[in-house]
């Protein structure tokens, strides 16, 4: 009933090079988005939905029972989350030629109101997507589902005073079925996260509201491989889990490395072909 | 014309507590949420008979309704409760995201609403949650008269799938619906029919609509009586056939005349059937510390208010 896990890191690795052309293709189609942060996830997105969820793509189901369940809390990396979406088997990969074009289902931030499969909750105003996951992870314990619900919030977010409120609510409530990734990529629109609200020791942070923390470097195959198992023995031992998963916003393509630049802005048609030169394609094929 | 007895003294909020108890039994799926105002909600039956269902969602309203919906998404039929101030205005973002843009079954349950609120004073008395609330999409909002109207509406919204808002209040006032009277959201309650005046009322005021009424049968007017408990999704031929009987109109709420039952009404007048109407409701101001009567008493929302309001339409009849 569940997707087949059968995705060596090998495997992963190509098919995050594949996410990662999709995801800059679909920005520059239609000259907007978020690329940065986009790339930086590709290979942490690519692990969790290729190898660690147990998660059954088709035919979508909303209530996420007897499954684990995937909330991105930062809904502004909408083409991370498209696009691998659509490489599990949630939608036509073709599909991701719509991106946030008229009358498509995949909006600019993720929505539910389309019925895009794959989405249980509209995000993009941040702060909030940690609230719902636990909503559901303590649903998942009132019925006994032993699935874990997995929760991804960006770094800038954590200055959103609900994420704390989240924070507290998860702890108090013993939400131990719940696996929240922090991409700590130090960037966010006006600057670095370190410039524009500088208390950024989150790991001390975390243990102080009793959550279980784990560090990984989230564009280290090697680390993916080792942390996310380690945050999967954790579970049910009593405190929500939070892996603060540092990330290289444009990993992959050197241009976009190293800037906050590239958080909300698309390639032009030079820098996209200059940006694909480093991404080989793949088996999997351009949409 | 009618008469209603008064069954009794009760507060709308207790109304909520006992339908909310009572959806728990029909429905195991039904879960409670408050943020740390658990007795004032009237609550504590419900956490007493299902502890395992009745969750503290402490101060933190935003993640409380958030939470909400993540237990919508699972299955659940959240009631997430706390005053209406805090359970609208605080978390309009929370609430217009995951909750109406996204179309969760989650019941936002709004106690204290309004003027009658009381000693408090204006930080606590929202008088803009009906806007607030009607302007969402796909959002339904009650407002019921009294407690047994509360209870119906509680229960009623359960079996309900989709976000509703919940509006009830904080002072004891007259019981005059029956136990047996059905509930249906979306469709007017007529009370009283006429022919010279359409009073269409919702939430506390319904009562004083009533007592307006006969004030007006005592001057040889038959003003019709209806109350709108819902003001999401209208009941525009409810409203339509009785104002084609009476060619005029007055609205009465105990909200702000800015983006409340009346302002629907008229928007729905004005389109169909352009018609005289006049609006009792808070003119454009924000309340303060007092008793409930004293208040309703300066902001103008008393029976007397509706029958000059009635009179004023009248006479602007061609």
């Amino acid at each position: 009933m569940y997707m087949e896990i059968t995705h060596s890191p090998k495997a992963m690795l190509a098919i995050a090079t594949q996410i990662r052309r999709d995801i800059l293709r679909m920005v520059h189609a239609v000259n907007s988005g978020h690329p940065g942060g986009s790339l930086g996830c590709a290979d942490y997105f690519t692990a969790l939905f290729f190898h660690f969820m147990k998660h059954n793509p088709s035919p979508f189901s909303m209530n996420g029972n007897g499954e684990d369940v995937f909330f991105l809390s930062n809904g502004h990396i909408s083409p991370v989350y498209y696009s691998t979406l659509a490489r599990a088997g949630y939608f036509p990969v073709s599909e991701l030629a719509t991106f946030r074009k008229l009358n498509t289902r995949l909006q600019g931030h993720p929505a539910t109101h389309e019925h895009l499969p794959g989405v249980r909750v509209a995000t993009g105003s941040l702060g909030q997507g940690l609230s719902v996951a636990a909503g559901l992870a303590l649903q998942k314990k009132m019925d006994k589902d032993s699935h874990t619900v997995w929760v991804q919030t960006g770094d800038g977010e954590l200055q959103e005073g609900q994420i704390w409120e989240a924070v507290m609510f998860a702890a108090h409530r013993k939400l131990d079925n719940m696996i929240v990734a922090v991409d700590f990529n130090q960037k966010q629109i006006d600057g670095s996260t370190g410039e524009i609200m500088g208390l950024t020791e989150w790991k001390s942070k975390f243990s102080a509201f009793n959550w279980e923390v784990l560090e990984m470097d989230g564009n280290n195959w090697d680390d993916i491989m080792r942390v996310v198992p380690l945050a999967q023995s954790k579970l049910g031992a009593g405190k929500p889990i939070v892996i603060i998963m540092k990330t290289e916003m444009g990993q992959g393509v050197d241009f976009m490395m190293g800037t906050h630049a590239w958080h909300g802005k698309a390639p032009n048609d030079e820098q996209l072909e200059k940006a694909l030169a480093q991404l080989s394609e793949t088996q999997y094929s351009d949409y | 014309m009618k008469s209603y007895e008064i069954l009794g003294q009760k507060d709308t909020r207790s109304g909520f507590g006992a339908g909310l108890l009572e959806a728990g039994k029909q429905n195991q799926n039904v879960v409670a949420l408050c943020a740390d105002l658990t007795g004032s909600l009237m609550m504590d039956a419900f956490k007493a008979e299902f502890p395992d269902r009745f969750i503290q969602a402490g101060i933190a309203e935003a993640n409380m309704m958030s939470a909400s919906a993540g237990l919508a998404i699972g299955g659940k039929i959240p009631f997430a409760g706390t005053f209406a101030n805090f359970a609208t205005g605080r978390v309009y973002d929370q609430i217009r995201q995951g909750i109406a843009y996204s179309h969760k079954n989650v019941k936002i349950c709004a106690s204290h609403a309004g003027l009658t609120l009381g000693e408090d004073g204006a930080t606590h008395q929202i008088l803009e949650d009906i806007g607030l609330m009607k302007m969402l999409p796909g959002m339904v909002v009650i407002n019921p008269c009294d407690y047994n109207q509360t209870v119906a509406a509680t229960m009623a919204i359960a079996k309900y799938d989709g976000p509703c808002y919940l509006r009830f209040g904080r002072p004891k006032w007259p019981v005059f619906i029956s136990e047996d009277t059905p509930f249906v959201i979306g469709k007017a309650l007529m009370l009283n029919e006429g022919t010279d005046v359409s009073i269409f009322a919702t939430g506390h005021m319904v009562w004083l609509a009533i007592e307006a009424g006969h004030a007006l049968a005592e001057k040889g007017i038959h003003a019709e009586v209806i109350n709108i408990h819902t003001i999401k999704p209208l009941d525009r031929d409810a409203i339509l056939a009785s104002v084609r009987k009476t060619g005029c109109a007055v609205s009465a709420e105990e909200h702000q005349m800015n983006g409340g039952l009346g302002d629907s009404i008229a928007q729905l007048l004005s389109r169909e059937l352009p018609t005289p109407m006049e609006f009792v409701a808070v003119n454009d101001s924000f309340g303060e510390s007092g008793t409930p009567d004293q208040l309703l008493q300066k902001y103008g929302l008393t029976a007397e208010a509706i029958v000059s309001a009635a009179l004023n339409a009248m006479a602007r009849k061609k």
